[in-house]
């Protein structure tokens, strides 16, 4: 993945999904997409605030993530699956437990008011 | 029967039996990737696809043939296999590679035979029609019933595993059952004479009439039953209809008339790797033998179809070399356990034997004349014994001084064994097949923590039963290396639980924000830490758990108040204390399930279940449950579940206290509780004991004086009876010493630690316990109380508390910018409710109409 192009492309891609009072901190909501599912986890006063990655659980098919726990282990911060308990690294969707398992990951970011989504990255 | 084209470059592979045998066999090839190499055919000559004859009883106890299947309809199509239902192979071409049935022929490359084995009927003048039932398949068992209708008396010849489960069957469709068999005891082939009496004893208490050492000379009309059975002896025996038991022969006729070598007692004779005389044809099951021996387990037959599938797969395959015919079983509700020589016929063999006549219970061990290793062990009664029975015997573990002790009564079963004394080959995890060396192979290459063995291994992460074992080796391996083993409560906290308690409370500290900033390392914490805290400052302060600061703590079921299911829906349960309800909220009950189309189900606490609720519906469905006078229930919480009850003495003729009075009194007060675990209390009105009060964290039961406590019981994946803790109570005495103990194991217990285990690792155990908390020894027992009203005293619903709260509420929808649903949640119909849909049936019923 060449982060730089995708930089480029999402210049002129940003979309708003929802306002930034809707977040709830240190925890996970859901939005509805162009068909796709996010979650998008919220931690104020840390060194990247707000992340966005896909609400499919891989492991069990289910549209959970969004509602599992926020966690950091040693710098990296991550979601726990509500219902399998693997971790997914916020910042690129991988899952530590297990290779096979990534969850897709969108830039995202807060503009006055509104929470906005880029391009999808993987 | 044509191939289509696409299949023609694939060899073609036809398996010929859909039993439990021929399926595994095919599931094993699927899993391996076989429908890329191979156009899979199965012919069965029984119209129902592959389904479980170990559970056959269970026929007439409420399964059908639908649950009774072992795969999905529709598992064999969506897998590429051709499933010929009904269709028998009546013959094989072996010089033209063709199986011939009724409709047609079928080429093969390969042919496996899994056509397992039929019931042996003895030759008996006069038997025929329902004189001459057999027990093996569904359609045996339609017979059954059929012939049952009208009958009063029902008659299994045979006293063998097969025939007590034929009695079994009979006992459940209200016939008086009886047992003939022609042995001198019940289960001969894996009972020795004392173990078949014990079982006798067992089994007539249950009202199943057993006759030894009879041999059926014929069968003529009945005088009082329909039919009458002569014995050898000039004894008769009458009754309605007769089920032949006595053993089963392999079912090799397709071998005989293609000419097949066939084994002198019957059976395909098969080499190593399941090969008949032609190597283009294997046979798996029973209806094999290997080494002059045909095998009637389950068991043995998949280890040959796991090989097999293997072999023709091309992987590496071990060969079949025989199988150990050890077996645990409930039969008619009667634990019976065989493993390895459990006759003693080993030359030089010794025996130990404890032999209880009050309750029919037997235990044998049989040692090698070394009197150092396990041969083999008999048991009735009491199976619990069997699984470190059967780690000495198959891992040659050598015996404690005194093996008896391996038999004797121990309250729990026989001793466990320590992890320094598993040997290497000792099976962790059964789901993974993970032993003892591979979790220390883990920790040689480097595996410094838990969660690495467990995500290198892959222990513990199957059901997750072996999860304490596994943490014990992993100590024991790395103190045993010279480690000392890190107590920290995780990478946030170098404290322990207890240790984190005392400071919230010494410190007064009210937000895990607080105490990771004076006590902890990093800003945001994690699933062990987060949970754990959120679970102290509760018990400590019992501030609503949807506080702005303590939302972010809890696991999902605390945070949105319900069970997360594995579709992620929810379950929602109301409480309904001591499980007494009037009709008028049973009836709020129901249309509020069926307003929302929820699935109802009657838990084990004397509560209703209402499953299937999508997350925006959660604060609709408590609106209307709090409407009409219901609280939350905390199924969702490690706090107060319920408190079961019997009727009591207010409706049962030998009550002798308000059992019903005391629950209701009990749950309003410990309601809300939160604690390191999951708490169940249960109270009984007299010591018949109907609340089983005895597996609970905290149990009554009550005496004419008043009632006597038990502690520290729970049911679940380690059963642990509870203890006697004081007896004779008032009222007021009870609670305030189910407010001390309760208080007390808040205090010091770990995380996710149950009564049960905080009990077992209180250094000096229940006396200690008495000591704190009736003599109070260490002074706290005011406190303890005191620490306990307040908790009671600021009870407030949290779902009442959620839904006056507009900012609480946010946190329920499914989408923040969306008012639809999950559209990936999908249902489908069973027994008139709905239940999740499987991946494969994926057919949208209900989000439409909601």
């Amino acid at each position: 993945m060449n982060l730089s192009n995708t930089a480029v492309a999402s210049e002129t891609r940003w979309q708003a999904v929802c306002q930034a009072s809707d977040l709830v901190a240190d925890s996970g909501v859901v939005v509805w997409h162009e068909g796709e599912q996010v979650a998008l986890f919220y931690v104020p006063g840390q060194g990247r605030e707000l992340y966005a990655v896909g609400n499919r659980d891989p492991r069990s098919g289910a549209n959970t993530i969004g509602r599992g726990l926020l966690a950091s282990l040693g710098a990296t911060v991550v979601v726990v699956a509500p219902l399998y308990k693997q971790h997914f690294c916020l910042q690129d969707g991988a899952c530590l437990e297990d290779p096979t398992q990534h969850l897709p990951v969108w830039p995202v970011r807060i503009r006055g008011v509104t929470v906005e989504l880029g391009l999808r990255l993987i | 029967m044509q191939a289509t084209a696409n299949e023609a470059q694939r060899a073609r592979l036809v398996i010929v039996g859909n039993g439990m045998v021929g399926h595994h066999c095919v599931e094993q090839l699927i899993e391996r990737g076989a429908s890329a190499r191979f156009e899979l055919h199965v012919f069965a000559e029984e119209r129902q696809r592959a389904y479980d004859r170990v559970h056959l009883s269970e026929y007439f106890t409420g399964s059908c043939a639908e649950t009774l299947a072992l795969c999905d309809r529709d598992y064999y199509a969506s897998n590429g296999v051709h499933l010929h239902l009904g269709e028998a192979v009546v013959d094989i071409d072996r010089e033209r590679q063709e199986v011939i049935t009724a409709e047609g022929r079928l080429g093969y490359e390969q042919l496996i035979l899994a056509t397992g084995s039929y019931p042996f009927v003895p030759p008996i003048e006069g038997s025929s029609g329902n004189a001459r039932l057999v027990y093996r398949t569904l359609e045996d068992l339609d017979a059954i019933r059929a012939a049952a209708g009208g009958a009063r008396r029902g008659v299994v010849v045979g006293g063998g595993l097969l025939g007590l489960e034929a009695a079994n069957a009979l006992k459940s469709l209200g016939l008086q059952a009886h047992v003939v068999e022609f042995a001198p005891r019940l289960m001969p082939v894996q009972l020795d004479s004392e173990g078949g009496a014990a079982l006798k004893a067992r089994i007539e208490a249950l009202g199943v009439g057993v006759h030894l050492a009879r041999a059926t000379q014929s069968i003529s009309a009945g005088e009082h039953y329909r039919y009458r059975m002569n014995f050898d002896g000039g004894e008769h025996l009458e009754t309605d209809l007769i089920v032949f038991s006595a053993g089963i022969r392999p079912q090799d006729a397709l071998g005989r008339t293609c000419g097949l070598t066939i084994a002198p007692r019957g059976g395909v004779v098969i080499d190593g790797q399941c090969r008949s005389s032609d190597p283009r044809i294997f046979a798996i099951g029973e209806c094999a033998s290997w080494n002059g021996s045909a095998f009637g387990l389950v068991a043995p037959g998949y280890a040959m179809a796991r090989n097999l599938a293997a072999l023709l797969m091309g992987e590496s395959a071990s060969e079949f070399s025989g199988a150990d015919m050890s077996t645990k079983l409930k039969l008619l509700g009667v634990d019976v356990g065989s493993i390895g020589d459990a006759q003693g016929v080993t030359p030089g063999a010794r025996s130990y034997r404890f032999i209880d006549e009050a309750t029919a219970s037997y235990r044998r061990l049989v040692v090698d004349a070394s009197g150092k290793r396990v041969l083999g062990a008999v048991l009735v009664g009491d199976n619990s014994y069997y699984d470190t029975l059967l780690q000495y015997a198959q891992n040659g573990i050598k015996l404690p001084a005194d093996p008896a002790t391996l038999i004797l009564p121990q309250g729990s079963g026989a001793p466990a064994l320590g992890a320094d004394a598993l040997p290497d080959s000792a099976t962790i995890c059964s789901c993974h097949n993970v032993s003892k060396g591979a979790v220390c192979a883990a920790i040689d290459s480097g595996c410094g923590d838990l969660a690495a063995v467990k995500a290198c291994t892959k222990a513990a992460s199957g059901c997750g039963g072996c999860a304490a074992l596994l943490k014990h080796v992993f100590e024991h391996e790395l103190s045993a290396r010279g480690v000392t083993v890190d107590k920290s409560l995780c990478e946030h906290f170098a404290y322990t639980r207890q240790e984190l308690y005392g400071l919230v409370r010494v410190e007064g500290i009210r937000t895990f924000n607080e105490l990771l900033e004076r006590h902890g390392k990093g800003q945001v914490g994690c699933a062990i830490c987060k949970p754990a805290v959120g679970n102290i400052l509760a018990s400590c302060w019992n501030q609503p758990i949807m506080d702005p600061a303590l939302v972010p703590l809890q696991d999902t079921n605390d945070t949105f108040m319900a069970n997360m299911q594995k579709n992620g829906t929810y379950s929602v349960v109301p409480r309904i204390p001591g499980g007494e309800i009037t009709p008028e909220k049973l009836i709020v009950i129901g249309q509020v399930a069926k307003k929302y189309d929820l699935y109802t189900k009657i838990t084990g606490g004397q509560r209703i279940d209402l499953f299937g609720a999508q997350l925006h519906e959660l604060p609709l469905i408590w609106g209307e449950l709090i409407a009409a006078g219901f609280e939350t229930g905390h199924a969702y919480g490690k706090s107060t579940r319920t408190v079961k009850s019997c009727v009591g003495s207010t409706w049962c003729r030998y009550g002798v206290q308000d059992s019903v009075a005391m629950a209701l009194r009990l749950e309003d007060r410990y309601k809300g509780l939160r604690a390191p675990h999951k708490l169940k209390f249960a109270v009984s009105g007299c010591t018949r004991e109907c609340a089983e009060a005895q597996s609970k964290d905290i149990g009554v039961i009550a005496t004419d004086k008043g009632w006597n406590l038990y502690v520290c019981g729970n049911g679940g994946m380690r059963p642990r009876h509870a203890e006697l803790f004081a007896t004779d109570l008032d009222d007021e005495t009870l609670v305030r010493l189910i407010d001390r103990v309760l208080m007390f194991y808040i205090r010091t217990a770990d995380k996710l630690q149950r009564t049960s285990v905080w009990r077992e690792g209180l250094e000096g155990g229940l006396d200690y316990l008495k000591q704190v908390v009736i003599d109070d020894s260490l002074g706290l027992a005011r406190e303890l109380e005191t620490q306990m009203q307040q908790v009671v005293d600021r009870y407030e619903c949290e779902w009442a508390n959620a839904l006056g709260d507009p900012e609480k509420l946010k946190r329920f929808r499914t989408f923040v910018n969306d008012q639809r649903g999950d559209p990936d949640v999908h249902f489908v119909r069973e027994r008139g409710q709905r239940r999740p849909a499987a991946p494969l049936q994926l057919i949208p019923t209900h989000e439409e109409a909601m």
